[in-house]
């Protein structure tokens, strides 16, 4: 049995070649030429590098059995995506990206990834069948995915010339000033829910 | 293949969003799996920050991404409150020991 | 079985006839390379264009290297004189390495400049970039030789049009800079921590005042060995450092040391900033985690506790400024005080005051500096996350607090403190800023730039020394009660003030120039009372602070 679970781990790299067949069958759009003045050869080789870096993080996550080295890989996934938001001139949206999600969300993640682990570096294994089920599922999607996209002939719009913050908080406070409302109150919701859970039980007490 | 298009975010975020699938598939521990939703939403997000840049040329994916991240904090913030309160009941962060419905 | 005496440690390693004959070879390779420097020199002069330059180059190596066995062969023969001659020029030395760091800093700037200037009096318009001949030839104004001076100089303004060169000399000057101001951070911080425990701090190392222990310690430490750790992820154990250390350095990219000298004018550049810091936190984690060790892992918690709580009221302070201002943008802020002393951020409305105040508060709990530093408290956690890093690893850490101690102070100047405009006003100086170099240079060093930018920045850093030594700390509630019950609700009432100040207030009216001027005389007043009290100090110190106050070791 852990010899399956052992070759179960060349999935990945399974999963990575049906990616790149699929991308290699499929007909990319193509953009018109010259219309995009950020569409520099520069520009390219860092999508590249980036979405390799993006890549591997998150199959460094399906791989990782330590749940400390699936946050790392969950990092580099997060630093990764967030500089492929300034390199789409989401200047805001990756700094965003940063400071919620990477000095954020992930702090909380790690946090509680060390409240709640009993032995050091236990890994915990799914069930081998469990595995190839749900990696089977997973390429599919996958396949299927990427043959939908590169096969839709979606609409082209002129390039940006640069999104400006102003833009963006003008948009939130007009265009999407519910949704922002929304959020506020969701946020007020969340932390008081959250402090209750997260308190500790009083005597005799016990919460559902 | 030299000049980045659409179609190269989105077969990216195609790829993140699988792996993220995978993870929440297979993975026991229960902060395992919130890592593979916020693989998901960054997924997620990513396809409407291209979207927007490419196909529609506006900032409304931008707007939307944003509130893709707020929620995403959100949501971790409240599952780490929840796995807590399981780890202090089940004594293991194991998924698949929560399978009675007494606490 | 061997022993080892008091003789064997005082005898000397060095067999009696090792000197002679080191000086010896140093003197032969000496001469060799000078026979190899002109033969080199031969053939350069029969090469034209880039074989031309390459050969130059190895000349100047050679007759480089030679020079150095020849200074090799004069340090041994004369060793105990040219010790003492170091020992007596320390002082000189430590100035002239600072000097020369700023003109080597300042040199690249001159040189885009010359570059840029050829570049639009080029005559076709349409190659955006010159060739090295054209360069030449806008040189000397003749036709290109490829060989001289000027073809040299040519060669040296090619490359420095790119951006991708620049960027890079740009990336080495950071870095640069961040290890300086880490390793004379430490310096400065032991001195004045000697200072204002009565003692004096490193003394010998480098002659005058232990100048060159950060350099000595930095060979100390890289020479150490790499720890094996029992039972701890080795992976984690070293990735962490990685966490920890690119942000500090990566934030210098983003902040401006003068309207012309910044790495990258983010549209973004203050939130780019703080969600460095932010990043930050997650190293400290990391590496607490990674120790596998309980006292590693509760300072961990600790600290991460105290930075990510402490984000909170930093970005209400972060907030204050951006909405006077009206934009992210570093270089933007900076450009507003440029009036001179009132015109300040700290001194426009008593809000902003209260900000700068609480900023710097806030970032001394975010960089877990006194008196926040329960988590690294030496006496209660032994060294917090850092327990059980040692080496090389180490001083990285501590390299990536002082860049961060540095940042911050250097966010809080431009933010508040009027960026990198000395206290005149710009306008006054306007005409030298297009003179010949010496007014150029002279304008720098009166009305602001890079230089005023680093001084600002180290006189806000000394204030976090000085708080350190100082201060007892507080203990870990009543740090998250400070957090949360006292600056949060100060910070909030700060922005919603600024913001009604902002609205109600009309910015050339009355109103607003009493303020100024008040809050002006205040900020004058403190500088002037700190100014005082330190020269007063420095006036009178051997009478207040006895035989420590002489510039020698004691006993010596």
């Amino acid at each position: 049995m852990t010899k399956v679970a052992s070759r179960l781990k060349l999935l990945p790299a399974v999963f990575a070649i049906l990616a790149c067949t699929a991308v290699a069958l499929g007909q990319p759009t193509a953009d018109p030429p010259g219309a995009d003045p950020s569409a520099t050869p520069g520009n390219a080789v860092a999508f590249y590098v980036l979405a390799a870096a993006a890549t591997l993080a998150a199959l460094g996550c399906v791989i990782a059995t330590n749940i400390v080295r699936m946050a790392l890989c969950l990092l580099a996934a997060l630093a990764a995506v967030a500089l492929l938001y300034f390199l789409m001139a989401a200047n805001f949206l990756g700094v965003i990206q940063l400071i919620v999600y990477a000095g954020g969300t992930l702090v909380v993640i790690v946090f509680g990834v060390m409240l709640t682990s009993r032995v050091y570096g236990q890994k915990l294994r799914p069930r081998p069948g469990e595995t190839a089920l749900a990696w089977l599922v997973c390429a599919a999607l996958l396949v299927g995915l990427v043959a939908i996209l590169l096969q839709t002939t979606w609409p082209a719009a002129p390039p940006p010339t640069a999104y400006s913050v102003r833009e963006i908080g003008q948009a939130l406070l007009t265009d999407y000033l519910l949704p922002f409302e929304l959020a506020s109150v969701l946020l007020l919701a969340v932390m008081v829910g959250a402090a209750y859970l997260a308190a500790p039980l009083r005597q005799g007490a016990k919460k559902c | 293949m030299l000049t980045v298009g659409l179609s190269h975010y989105l077969v990216l975020a195609a790829i993140m969003f699988c792996c993220g699938l995978a993870v929440m598939a297979t993975k026991r521990n229960a902060v395992g799996i919130l890592i593979g939703a916020e693989l998901v939403l960054n997924a997620a997000g990513l396809n409407f920050v291209a979207l927007s840049r490419y196909a529609i040329g506006r900032l409304d994916g931008q707007i939307v991404t944003l509130f893709v991240i707020l929620l995403a904090a959100a949501e971790a913030a409240i599952a780490i409150a929840i796995f807590v309160n399981y780890y202090r009941s089940l004594a293991t962060i194991d998924a698949d020991a929560g399978d009675k419905l007494r606490g | 079985m061997t022993r080892f005496t008091a003789e064997d440690a005082l005898r000397s390693r060095w067999s009696p006839d090792a000197k002679p004959r080191a000086v010896r070879a140093f003197l032969a390779i000496a001469v060799l390379l000078a026979i190899l420097t002109a033969l080199l020199w031969v053939l350069a002069t029969r090469l034209t264009g880039v074989p031309y330059l390459l050969s130059t180059l190895a000349t100047a190596t050679a007759l480089l290297l030679a020079l150095c066995c020849l200074g090799a062969a004069v340090a041994i023969q004369f060793s105990h004189l040219v010790g003492r001659i170091l020992l007596r020029m320390a002082f000189p030395i430590f100035i002239v390495s600072l000097v020369g760091i700023i003109l080597l800093a300042w040199a690249p700037s001159l040189l885009y400049q010359r570059v840029d200037a050829l570049r639009a009096q080029s005559d076709n318009p349409g190659t955006p970039f010159l060739a090295a001949a054209e360069i030449e030839a806008h040189l000397t104004g003749a036709p290109a030789t490829g060989r001289g001076w000027a073809a040299l100089s040519a060669y040296v303004l090619w490359p420095l049009q790119f951006r991708l060169t620049r960027d890079v000399l740009a990336a080495l000057g950071v870095l640069g800079f961040v290890s300086i101001v880490g390793a004379f951070g430490i310096w400065w911080e032991r001195k004045v921590a000697g200072r204002m425990q009565s003692r004096l701090g490193p003394m010998r190392v480098g002659g005058w005042h232990g100048w060159a222990q950060s350099m000595a310690d930095g060979l100390k430490l890289i020479q150490k060995e790499d720890v094996f750790l029992a039972g701890a992820d080795r992976v984690l154990y070293r990735l962490a450092v990685y966490v920890s250390w690119p942000p500090a350095v990566v934030l210098f990219v983003a902040l401006p040391f003068s309207a012309a000298w910044v790495g990258r004018d983010l549209d973004v550049g203050l939130l780019f900033v703080f969600a460095m810091l932010a990043v930050g936190v997650l190293g400290v984690l990391l590496a607490g985690w990674a120790s596998n060790n309980k006292w590693s892992t509760l300072g961990a918690m600790r600290e991460a506790c105290q930075m990510i709580s402490y984000e909170i009221p930093l970005g209400f302070c972060l907030l204050i400024p951006v909405m006077s201002a009206g934009t992210l943008r570093l270089t933007t802020i900076g450009q507003l005080q440029a009036g001179g002393f009132h015109t300040w951020l700290a001194f426009q409305n008593p809000f902003l005051l209260a900000a700068a105040i609480l900023f710097f508060t806030a970032t001394l709990a975010e960089c877990k500096r006194a008196p926040f530093d329960l988590p690294e408290a030496e006496s209660e956690l032994v060294a917090g996350y850092l327990t059980e890093y040692s080496g090389f690893r180490w001083a990285l850490f501590f390299f990536a607090e002082y860049a961060e101690m540095f940042a911050v102070a250097a966010l809080g100047v431009i933010l508040f403190f009027g960026a990198w405009h000395s206290p005149l006003p710009a306008h006054w100086g306007e005409p030298w800023r297009q003179g010949p170099l010496w007014q150029r240079a002279l304008h720098g060093v009166l009305f602001g730039g890079p230089l005023w930018f680093v001084f600002k920045g180290f006189c806000l850093f000394y204030v976090q020394l000085w708080l350190r030594w100082t201060l007892p700390r507080i203990r870990l509630d009543q740090v998250m009660h400070a957090c949360v019950q006292v600056m949060l609700p100060l910070a909030m009432i700060a922005l919603l003030g600024n913001a009604v100040w902002e609205l109600l207030v009309s910015p050339g009216g009355r109103l607003a120039w009493i303020v100024n001027v008040i809050l002006t005389a205040i900020g004058l007043l403190t500088l002037l009372t700190t100014v005082g009290i330190i020269a007063y100090g420095y006036l009178n110190r051997r009478r207040l602070v006895g035989e420590l106050a002489v510039d020698h070791l004691p006993g010596a």
